[in-house]
């Protein structure tokens, strides 16, 4: 084991993939100018030993994301970096009509094995334009695959599966990950799509959680053990696909659940995991699934207003302490 | 004589197939025994037939939604097309795609596409992955007038000639976009899409489109140089040519008159034209565009009765093809 910060976890995960395959190249704006945003690219090109395959992108996140599909289907492996995930929507169609479908329309004959790595999330009053969680929107469009990591480690492993994997995958990272330091083995794994992580046991109620959300839900957790309430913590890794068994196999052994994320609360991933619950495990229930979520705004840059929309360990807590007081 | 006697034939073969395969994929959505969108390529042959003649099998073609000439010109087996029209298990995307959505990877059609400007950016990824992965390819990818107005056209072309990638943007200029005539100061500022090309300092052509020796030509230098690999090798290869159909099958064309439309390309048709031309230059005889015409009926015939018999797709069909 090594203690990295995610940038590092994840940069290594890039140049051990593109040394071992010489179709992947990295794609995004200022990716050799300053290393892209957060300057997670830095050195890249000079890491693998072909800078070549380190592309600067001109501002144009349509022709970014559909060369990509292109080259996706003509043999190539892109990570495209889209800087922020309120870029996305400047590349909709080349994500959702053309990389999403292409495979399934042509019957089998394409495959676009690409990633789309979207950093997202509340830092510091960064305002509307640079902040929002949408994975939501990605677990709804077939074709695609959606990832939240939680961790240096948990980013690694995941990414190296995205790369190597013949799908499809929009990546997103909170941007309060990229500081974050953590055990990473040394040795080459891979993290499973679909196959959640137990990040802590617990018995008296499961917090269904993923990305930055799991290291508040662990220190939820910690706080309620101390007042005797055992909470079990899911970190789902993956949206699309995602593990209901592990979640439902929790849900029928504690009874309650918490499900938080920073993205807005209505028609979040949460809405997908609580109507599943309800639908699959609903005689297990002992209170009604909490659904935790940001206010339905779109994020202030007064830090006051915007703390208002931070989903912290304290919500996290007080949803559970309501969950078990029903 | 630019081309041998059996090429002057399968080029003439080629047109043929596309304007009877679509002839027949007309008439069967209007029997309804096609149902969904279906637009025809009529009266464009010689441009899908004059481009793709200049390009090898390893090349890429991006298409449009009015892909079915492109798909036959690049090579792709019309049994299997008329099969995707039909929806079958047969069809060239197992009845995935449909028209609107064909595709032969095979032969390198990578996709008609049901977005108007979707195929750019796709173009120009084909062309990267031809760079790193050396495989000398080229790339091209067609458009309307009225699709040059997606900022996707600007984009793709911007970091084509950027990058230096070999991709030629092939425009079909036949001035109308869906309902409405690309016109000055209506929805067009220029309507000879390929003045563009300055702005990319890309080498372009503008050229009759209803005329395949014109067509040919175009793309040959075009192709030329894209092949070179040598600085900005992009292209633009302007076809002007005229839609005497509507947009899709059971446009009605409230917007112009169809006898008029109709009789415009009756007398400015790229296979009569064609036909003329290499009877006055002596390179071929009326008998030998009738055998063509016999056999290619006889192809068609052959497909339609291969759609007909084929079998939709399963039901277990419905969530393959999605993942790997």
């Amino acid at each position: 084991m090594s203690i990295k910060n995610y940038r590092d976890a994840t940069f290594d995960a890039m140049k051990e993939e593109m040394i071992r395959d010489g179709s992947v190249y990295a794609i995004a704006e200022d990716i050799n100018g300053n290393g892209g945003t957060h300057g997670r690219y830095s050195g890249l090109g000079e890491a693998i030993g072909d800078p070549g395959r380190v592309i600067d992108a001109p501002i144009s996140e349509a022709a970014i994301v559909g060369s990509a599909v292109g080259a996706a289907m003509s043999g190539l492996r892109p990570i495209v970096d889209l800087r922020f995930s309120n870029c996305i929507p400047c590349a909709m169609d080349e994500i959702v009509n053309q990389a999403a479908k292409s495979r399934y329309m042509f019957g089998g004959q394409a495959k676009v094995p690409m990633v789309i790595r979207a950093p997202d999330g509340i830092l510091k009053m960064q305002g509307a334009h640079h902040t929002d969680c949408l994975e939501a929107w990605f677990t709804h469009v077939p074709g695609l695959q959606v990832v939240v990591p939680s961790t240096p480690a948990e980013g690694k492993g995941l990414l190296k599966t995205a790369i190597r994997n013949d799908n499809p995958v929009l990546f997103f990272e909170h941007k309060k990950l990229m500081s974050m330091t953590g055990e990473v083995p040394d040795e080459e794994y891979l993290i499973p799509f679909g196959k959640a992580r137990i990040a802590r046991e617990g018995s008296d109620l499961t917090v269904v959680v993923y990305g930055i959300m799991a290291s508040r839900a662990l220190e939820a957790a910690e706080q309620l053990a101390q007042e005797g309430i055992s909470a079990e913590v899911i970190d789902l890794r993956t949206l699309s696909p995602w593990d209901k068994e592990t979640v439902l196999t929790s849900v029928r052994k504690t009874g309650r659940v918490v499900v938080a994320h920073e993205a807005v609360r209505q028609s979040g991933f949460g809405a997908e995991i609580s109507a599943t619950i309800a639908e699959e495990a609903f005689d297990a229930l002992k209170s009604p699934v909490v659904r935790i979520g940001a206010p339905f705004v779109p994020i202030p840059m007064a830090p006051n207003l915007e703390d208002l929309c931070r989903v912290l360990p304290e919500n996290i807590y007080e949803g559970a302490r309501a969950a078990m007081k029903r | 004589m630019l081309f041998t006697r059996e090429e002057l034939l399968t080029h003439y073969e080629t047109m043929v197939k596309i304007r009877k395969f679509d002839l027949e994929a007309k008439r069967a959505r209007e029997a309804n025994e096609i149902l969904g969108n279906v637009h025809v390529y009529v009266g464009e042959e010689a441009i899908a037939t004059g481009v793709c003649a200049n390009l090898e099998r390893r090349d890429s073609i991006e298409s449009t939604h009015r892909g079915h000439g492109h798909t036959i010109a690049k090579g792709a087996d019309i049994n299997a097309m008329m099969a995707e029209l039909y929806g079958k298990a047969t069809g060239c995307c197992h009845g995935k795609g449909g028209s609107q959505h064909i595709a032969d990877f095979s032969v390198g059609m990578l996709g008609a596409n049901g977005i108007v400007g979707g195929g750019y950016g796709p173009a120009v990824g084909a062309a990267l992955a031809a760079r790193i992965l050396k495989t000398g390819a080229i790339s091209v990818v067609f458009f309307g007038d009225g699709a040059a107005n997606r900022g996707t056209f600007h984009e793709a072309a911007n970091m084509a000639a950027a990058y230096r990638l070999p991709v030629i943007f092939v425009c079909e200029n036949n001035t109308w976009a869906c309902a409405t005539p690309s016109e000055v100061g209506h929805t067009q500022s220029v309507t000879e899409i390929s003045r563009r090309a300055v702005g990319y300092d890309m080498e372009s052509y503008i050229v009759n489109g209803n005329d395949f020796f014109a067509v040919y030509d175009g793309m040959r230098k075009l192709v030329k140089r894209a092949r070179s690999g040598e600085g900005n090798c992009c292209g633009i290869l302007e076809c002007q040519t005229w839609r005497p159909l509507g947009h899709v099958i059971g446009d009605t064309q409230p917007y112009r008159d169809p006898r008029e439309a109709w009789a415009r390309f009756c007398a400015d048709d790229c296979i009569a034209n064609y036909e003329r031309r290499c009877i006055a230059e002596g390179w071929l005889e009326s008998k030998d565009f009738e055998e063509i015409q016999q056999k290619v009926d006889r192809m068609i015939q052959e497909a339609k009765r291969f759609a007909v018999e084929s079998p939709y797709p399963d039901p277990s069909e419905l969530t393959t093809d999605l993942y790997d």
